[in-house]
């Protein structure tokens, strides 16, 4: 297969699973933020989803006042915002574009009619009927089902070869950044001596990291208490069962790597790098992480995550 | 708004808003309500009507507010009351001093259906009966709210709670961020954590809990595995627990797991074949047995059903002064107990005006609204309660406040009532989600709620005092 190709299905599945993570990222703030102040609601909630797409500086650059309209504005339809919806969904319709053949019919629709539907729903929004909020919460809700289709129609129809273990690792590798960031964002409501007796009012942060990602009913399946902070992290970082969590990530990135090495004939310096950065997962002990530091752990595991993309990229993608 | 029509300040914020919203956005805002309850399955079986098997509650899409203030005074009122209702289920299954005093005739209680015998010198673990309450109230002004009755057995509806906030959520995103209404959706969450700590005392640390159901055919199994999936425990039928030496299992795929806390939505007579009705099929053999030596809690607790009949109902303020020494907070509607013959008397000359129910009826079956009754109704009624008085009360048709309701031809008052759901747990602990189930007539003029008799749901906002 073409370097390039593969880097084409890579970044694909890269920009597509960021989509998704902005969409959802947007739905829990807008509800984080519309709860009485009792309940932690308006405080920096909107700051907190720039950081946690990873978006802050730039956004601190434009000079604007950090509030939902300018957030909201800058996450879904700003083009000088490399992972706006709209940049991430361009960039995901470019690279299938260039890879129209080693696509499913299904997935390459999937991912052009989400397309038409942001243009379209960026006209109405232009036109300010003063339902923006309403717009938002559907065109949100199709994003996410972009995803969805795009997952589903490859995981169902594509041929398991080199071009779908590309896909799987962009997907897994973007996922692993986004669930990181997601809790290096909310990593202080998170450490163990935050719950005070008698519930917390920070009850309705954890929730809402859960309903980022769609956990609440895992969660409690899982643990069978209510909402820890402490659990929530265990989750999130360390459950394997939990498709989300930065082990699942990294079994699977472990899993289509080593794939790739079997057809290829060879493991390189990307196999050796996940496998340790998996091997360093399943060792791991939550108190531990705790005593050393949840935020540093999380901010070492990001970087550990861009090394992989970095090795990856020079072993397959750029020759 | 109160009965003279006025909207209250509350609702200022709301009226402004339908004034500037576009019919047109409501009706399709109607529509995709509609739509989405269905997708999700939020749908119920009427008993006697074989068409709608599964049918959706009118869902209004307005909803109703209440200010923190107003709450607050409705949360002091239900502790009051919950509190009491407990310490009344301990009491005439215990030492029954409060028959003793003769506040509540020994007749009453004793020979009420819902009082189980079996249950005479049961302590429940941790003397907590009614774990979960469902208190009906009404308002008929500013300033107060009536308890319409009490629901100590299996209240339901607190799905319906949690569904219409998802829903309105999606539907109206700009309300809520105008309006800044207090969260419900750690119900479950509280839930759980009552539940829990009601354990027995022989149970293990991390005790185990499920949620039993009649089974897909009962009307309210929605609401029984929508609850089991946002408690992450499991939902049983009866045939999924079996008794072992009076402690209780599941059958799972590996092998028998002992159960702790079962939230039962089965009634009494049907929980155990052995104990109460043989024919049960719904039941688990055995399992009172299991219960009445501790190894097993159940919530509700048995026997709930002698504090939540009509007739107990009326004694509620003498029985609230009498555990906690206080005045009640929440009135009763005044009542007419037909068992006492100047009552009875009152009420047969004042037939159309008054509501008759029965003393143990529920869900707004066999019932007499005089107002909208016909006289053949009223007729036949009146032979009923001659025939057997003492099964029947009856009350003034209160001028229900009105809440503003969307429908055809625009937005209509409607007659509400509220079901907010008070937890019990261990240690005195008492919790109410700031929300509950508003239920709607949605026929003009109409008083009767029920969702077996064609009355919808709206959600319900706890929102800061402007």
């Amino acid at each position: 297969m073409l370097a390039r190709t593969a880097d084409n299905l890579y970044w694909f599945a890269r920009y597509v699973e960021r989509a998704d993570h902005v969409a959802r990222i947007i739905e829990a703030t807008s509800r984080l933020a519309a709860l009485p102040r009792a309940y932690g609601g308006a405080t920096s909630e909107w700051e907190s989803a720039l950081i946690s797409s990873g978006v802050i500086e730039r956004f601190n650059k434009t000079g604007r006042e950090i509030n939902e309209a300018n957030a909201i504005a800058f996450l879904v339809v700003d083009t000088e915002n490399p992972s706006s919806i709209h940049s991430c969904m361009e960039a995901a319709r470019r690279n299938a574009r260039a890879v129209r053949t080693a696509l499913t019919i299904e997935t390459w629709e999937a991912v052009n009619a989400a397309w038409l539907e942001l243009l379209r729903y960026e006209r109405e929004r232009a036109k300010g009927r003063g339902l923006e909020r309403d717009d938002l919460g559907r065109f949100l809700a199709l994003v996410k089902k972009m995803a969805l289709d795009v997952d589903g129609s490859a995981y169902r129809m594509m041929l398991r070869s080199e071009a779908f273990y590309f896909m799987r690792l962009g997907h897994f590798v973007e996922r692993a950044d986004n669930t990181a960031r997601l809790l290096d964002v909310k990593y202080h409501v998170l450490l163990p001596d935050n719950e005070a007796v008698g519930g917390s009012l920070d009850y309705f942060q954890w929730s809402a990291i859960l309903r980022a990602v769609s956990a609440n009913t895992a969660y409690h399946w899982v643990y069978r208490e209510s909402v820890k902070p402490w659990l929530v992290a265990d989750l999130l970082i360390l459950r394997a069962e939990m498709p989300r969590s930065l082990t699942a990530c990294y079994e699977n990135i472990v899993r289509w790597l080593d794939l790739l090495a079997r057809d290829y004939g060879r493991q390189g310096k990307a196999q050796r790098h996940a496998h340790a950065m998996l091997a360093k997962l399943q060792a791991a002990d939550l108190k531990i992480i705790f005593q050393n530091g949840l935020h540093e752990f999380i901010e070492g595991f990001i970087a550990d995550n861009d090394r992989l993309d970095i090795v990856m990229a020079e072993q397959y993608l750029v020759h | 708004m109160g009965a003279d029509a006025a909207p209250r300040e509350v609702y200022a914020r709301l009226a402004r808003w339908l004034q500037d919203t576009p019919p047109e956005v409501l009706a399709s805002r109607r529509a995709q309500a509609e739509l989405l309850f269905r997708r999700i399955g939020i749908t119920f079986a009427v008993y006697g009507d074989k068409d709608a098997a599964e049918r959706l509650i009118p869902f209004d899409i307005i909803p109703r507010l209440f200010a923190r203030s107003e709450w607050s005074r409705l949360e002091q009122g239900l502790f009051q009351r919950v509190k009491a209702l407990n310490m009344f289920l301990t009491d005439v299954y215990g030492k029954q001093e409060i028959l003793a005093a003769g506040i509540v005739p020994r007749d009453l209680v004793l020979r009420n259906p819902g009082y189980r015998p079996e249950m005479a010198g049961f302590r429940a673990p941790h003397d907590v009966w009614v774990h979960i309450a469902g208190i009906d109230v009404i308002r008929v002004d500013d300033q107060d709210f009536y308890v319409l009755e009490d629901n100590a057995r299996t209240p339901s509806g607190v799905s319906y709670m949690l569904e219409n906030r998802e829903a309105m959520l999606r539907l109206f995103p700009d309300l809520f961020m105008d309006h800044r209404v207090a969260p419900v959706d750690d119900y479950p969450d509280r839930l759980l954590t009552s539940l829990r700590s009601v354990a027995p005392h022989s149970a293990p640390s991390e005790p185990t809990v499920a949620v039993l159901t009649p089974g897909q055919y009962n009307s309210a199994y929605y609401e029984h595995s929508f609850l089991a999936d946002k408690l992450g425990v499991e939902l049983v039928e009866g045939s999924d627990l079996f008794v072992h030496d009076n402690i209780v299992f599941m059958r799972t795929t590996t092998g028998p797991k002992r159960v702790d806390v079962i939230y039962r939505r089965i009634d009494d007579e049907f929980l155990d074949p052995l104990a109460f009705k043989p024919d049960s099929v719904l039941g688990v053999p055995g399992l009172l047995a299991a219960y009445q030596a501790g190894n097993v809690t159940l919530a509700n607790a048995v026997g709930t059903g002698v504090s939540d009949d009509k007739a107990i109902y009326t004694y509620m303020p003498e029985i609230i002064r009498f555990y906690t020494g206080e005045e009640p907070i929440l009135k009763n509607v005044p009542t007419w107990r037909c068992r006492e013959d100047e009552a009875l008397a009152y009420v047969l000359d004042h037939l159309p005006e008054l509501v008759v129910k029965e003393v143990n009826g529920s869900g707004g079956y066999g019932m007499l609204v005089g107002p909208h009754a016909s006289k053949n109704a009223i007729a036949e009624f009146r032979a009923k309660l001659k025939h057997d008085p003492s099964n029947f009360i009856a009350q003034p048709t209160l001028s229900l406040s009105t809440c503003p309701v969307s429908v055809e031809s625009g937005v209509a008052p409607r007659h509400v009532d509220l079901r907010p759901f008070v937890l019990s747990g261990a240690n005195g602990m008492v919790s109410l989600t700031p929300g509950g189930l508003t239920r709607v007539a949605m026929k003009e003029g109409s008083l009767v709620v029920n969702s077996s008799q064609g009355g919808g749901t709206k959600d319900t906002w706890v929102i800061d005092d402007a």
